[in-house]
């Protein structure tokens, strides 16, 4: 700025910068903004010419052409339009499938209930005014809730084995209890990285990198292959257990890199005025560095979380039925068989709500910047 | 700067003070240092303790199950017949061969995902970061939408999708052929070979050489020019090495670069090179999904260069794309390199999706040699190993590569 103004009597004036501006007339902006030259004149017109071609195309094969409902299993008018448009018609038929799976038809109320619960407590725990110890035992409560609901077997509510789960909740349950146990281990995780003792560091690292190292799948067949061998006889956990254990400790390693990011992110004086107030170890970091550390990292956190979102949809692999793993089976039905692509669309528009909700959250609170 | 010299002067003071006030006891701050050693100690006995412990008990839990199930633990199967067919291989497989051979086969496979995918994600993702940054408002606003829906999606829902897409296209008798000796078909996509004979090879390799001669030539050439601000002519010895050497060579041993092209016979493709559905499945979400990521990277690489850069060139009369490519990447590269190293890793890691849809990586084959010889704890260890070489090695080329780049400071 100081620059500018020194230059102010210079014999020759600097020319303001071309601003874009998004106000003003639209022939202004056109030529601004897509027409500035020849070559961009090109590119905007090809552009128009090809998206103006593919959405003709896409209106018609997912509207004009589509079939949205259809009377019993007869799936004949769909198969006579197979390319020309889609059937969403598959969508009301498998719905209920898709989203709770083999739940009982009757008691579905309850996965949905528990979605709904998932989602309020996503609202709550984003909201600056409400990250206050409290919060943590909203969280219990609502946990234990969703145990109740999802198992049943008090309040007249029947039992419900973990092998009928399916769905929506199923995505929900992995992705929350990984991230609600992974992220207390990585906080641990990345403190003892950055311990000054060579037994606690050596270890973390160790386990931090081997878990980092190979693919989430070879972890999943672990979980599902060799836990077992490793238990004594008679103890047997079931497949949703280990599967989610493989993903607290997946969640654990790359939660703790993000974290040990924050940890270094905090300056050495605050280090050393905490040892100069002759805090504990524990006390240090608990009042002191994680407080800040943590709110130096939110946004990184908040993309770790959805890549792990995402990644819930790896234990289609192990035969966990997922969201995923639903939508997959829904259309082994010889009826429905070659709609797959409507099947992929709809539950892709759920993992993007979700996904696309926290990547704006995470875009707001960097743009809001470190909070004080 | 100043903080440092602060403290400097802070511990000088501090040093004048402690050697002029002579006190006689500094024990008990030994005796403090010493009680927190000790703390420490016991804490990492605690631990260590804890750790042996659960692997301990893990083990021995290990042993006796393999024992009562009559696994016989050790890497002996490898030499075992493999019996397994595998469809997609760059490298001579027959379901006779033993399973050591046909893990070779799945690196083989792995690598040929991963290195391609990388490759085409760093070209596909840098055009798209550019085109975030473009000053023409469509291109930016598409270039957003790919990132953002490619980004929010799982890669393996993206992949079951583009499987699909595969397996709905016609079959090989009615497959689409965007330009001649090209096919797309539901047995994927088929393109165009030459055909690799000895003679081949002694001039690829002669090829290869002359590029190794032509960078070692440039960089002296370059230092030259350094030094006494001569500029010196390049392009001669880069036909020379580069053109004419290899095809000195191709002449020399009378080798034959005749394209063949895929014919349709019966009910399918003879001759040209085939990529399976399954890989050219693969392939695409892996660079798609990645390029996303890459994308970003490189728009904030590029962001994070000053404007002052690009006014500077600028005022030298400098072209847009010339500035692009010789002032603001060189910078911007320092900012994007470490970053990128993640998502190199993490495409290799994710190419392990391939079990999805069928196409036999390393996991996939280390997956059935499990399920045929219940050897769990071999199969998934070299797994293990295959990916910690792989991440090490991409790490390690890296690191060096941003070594190479990093900045040079006086």
């Amino acid at each position: 700025m100081t620059m500018v103004t020194d230059l102010s009597d210079a014999p020759l004036p600097i020319p303001p910068r071309v601003r874009k501006t998004t106000g003003g007339r639209p022939m202004q902006w056109l030529r601004a903004n897509l027409f500035s030259s020849i070559s961009n004149a090109l590119i905007t017109l090809v552009l128009a010419v090809l998206l103006v071609k593919a959405g003709v195309s896409f209106v018609q094969w997912g509207f004009s052409n589509a079939i949205w409902w259809l009377p019993g299993n007869d799936t004949a008018a769909c198969r006579a339009l197979r390319g020309l448009g889609a059937c969403w018609a598959v969508i009301p038929e498998k719905y209920r499938f898709i989203l709770f799976g083999t739940y009982p038809f009757d008691q579905q109320w309850r996965p949905a209930a528990v979605t709904l619960i998932f989602i309020a407590l996503f609202v709550i725990s984003s909201g600056r005014t409400f990250w206050r110890p409290a919060l943590v035992l909203v969280w219990i409560a609502a946990l234990v809730v969703i145990g109740l609901l999802m198992w049943g077997g008090v309040f007249g509510m029947p039992y419900v084995p973990q092998d009928r789960w399916g769905g929506l909740p199923v995505t929900l349950i992995l992705a929350t209890f990984g991230l609600a146990f992974g992220f207390p281990l990585g906080i641990v995780v990345a403190l003892g990285r950055r311990s000054k003792l060579p037994a606690i560091r050596s270890l973390c690292v160790l386990y931090v990198e081997l878990i980092r190292g190979v693919p989430l799948i070879s972890l999943l067949f672990m979980a599902s292959v060799m836990f077992p061998l490793f238990m004594p006889d008679g103890v047997n956990i079931d497949k949703l257990l280990r599967a989610q254990i493989a993903f607290i400790l997946y969640a654990g390693a790359y939660l703790a890199e993000v974290v040990r990011g924050g940890l270094q992110a905090v300056p050495r004086g605050q280090y050393e005025a905490a040892d100069a107030l002759g805090l504990s170890y524990w006390k240090k970091h608990g009042l002191v560095i994680l407080p800040q550390a943590i709110r130096h990292v939110i946004p990184p956190l908040v993309n770790t979380f959805i890549a792990f979102f995402k990644d819930t949809s790896l234990v289609l692999i192990i035969g966990i039925f997922d969201l995923l793993t639903t939508a997959k089976t829904a259309i082994i039905d010889p009826a429905w068989q070659s709609f797959s692509v409507e099947v992929y669309v709809f539950v892709g528009l759920i993992y993007f709500a979700f996904c696309f909700a926290m990547s704006r959250y995470s875009r707001r609170l960097e743009a809001q910047g470190t909070p004080r | 700067m100043a903080e440092d010299r602060f403290i400097s002067e802070v511990e000088d003071f501090c040093a004048v003070t402690m050697s002029t006030t002579d006190r006689p006891h500094r024990r008990p701050l030994h005796r403090f240092w010493g009680r927190q050693q000790f703390i420490g100690l016991i804490w990492q006995i605690v631990v260590i303790a804890i750790a042996v412990a659960i692997v301990g008990f893990l083990w021995s839990n290990a042993v006796h199950n393999l024992s009562v199930r009559r696994i016989s633990t050790g890497f002996a199967f490898l030499g075992r017949e493999a019996g397994m067919p595998i469809a997609d291989s760059w490298i001579a497989y027959s379901p006779k061969d033993p399973y050591a051979r046909a893990f070779l086969v799945g690196i083989v496979n792995t690598l040929r995902v991963a290195v391609i995918g990388i490759v085409l994600a760093t070209v596909l993702g840098t055009m798209v970061g550019i085109a975030r940054l473009s000053s023409n408002w469509l291109l930016s606003r598409l270039a957003a939408v790919y990132v953002e829906v490619l980004r929010d999606l799982p890669l393996l829902l993206q992949l079951l999708f583009w499987y699909v897409l595969m397996q709905g296209l016609p079959a090989a008798r009615a497959a689409w052929k965007p330009i001649d000796g090209v096919f797309l078909s539901n047995r994927g996509l088929i393109l165009p070979s030459i055909p690799l004979h000895a003679a081949n090879l002694w001039a690829i390799g002669a090829a290869v050489l002359g590029l190794g001669a032509f960078y070692l030539l440039r960089r002296r050439l370059i230092a030259q020019q350094m030094r006494d601000g001569q500029p010196r002519r390049l392009w001669p010895y880069g036909l020379i090495l580069i053109v004419l050497l290899p095809a000195l060579v191709s002449w020399a041993v009378g080798a034959a670069w005749t394209v063949t092209k895929p014919e349709l016979r019966g009910f399918n493709f003879v001759g040209g090179l085939t990529l399976a559905p399954e890989y050219f499945a693969l392939l695409i979400a892996l660079v798609t999904y990645t390029s996303a990521f890459i994308a970003e990277i490189v728009r904030s690489g590029i962001q994070a260069v000053p404007r002052g850069q690009w006014d500077a060139a600028a005022a030298l009369g400098l072209r847009r794309s010339f500035v692009l490519q010789h002032i603001v990447l060189p910078q911007a590269l320092r900012v994007i390199i470490p970053p990128m190293t993640s998502q190199y890793l993490n495409l290799t890691k994710n190419s392990s999706l391939a079990v999805a849809v069928g196409y036999q990586d390393i996991v996939s084959i280390a997956n059935t040699t499990l399920n045929q010889t219940g050897q769990a704890i071999e199969a998934i260890a070299l797994i293990m190993c295959v990916f910690l070489t792989i991440s090490l090695a991409i790490s390690l080329f890296m690191n060096w590569y941003n070594a190479r780049i990093a900045l040079v400071e006086r």
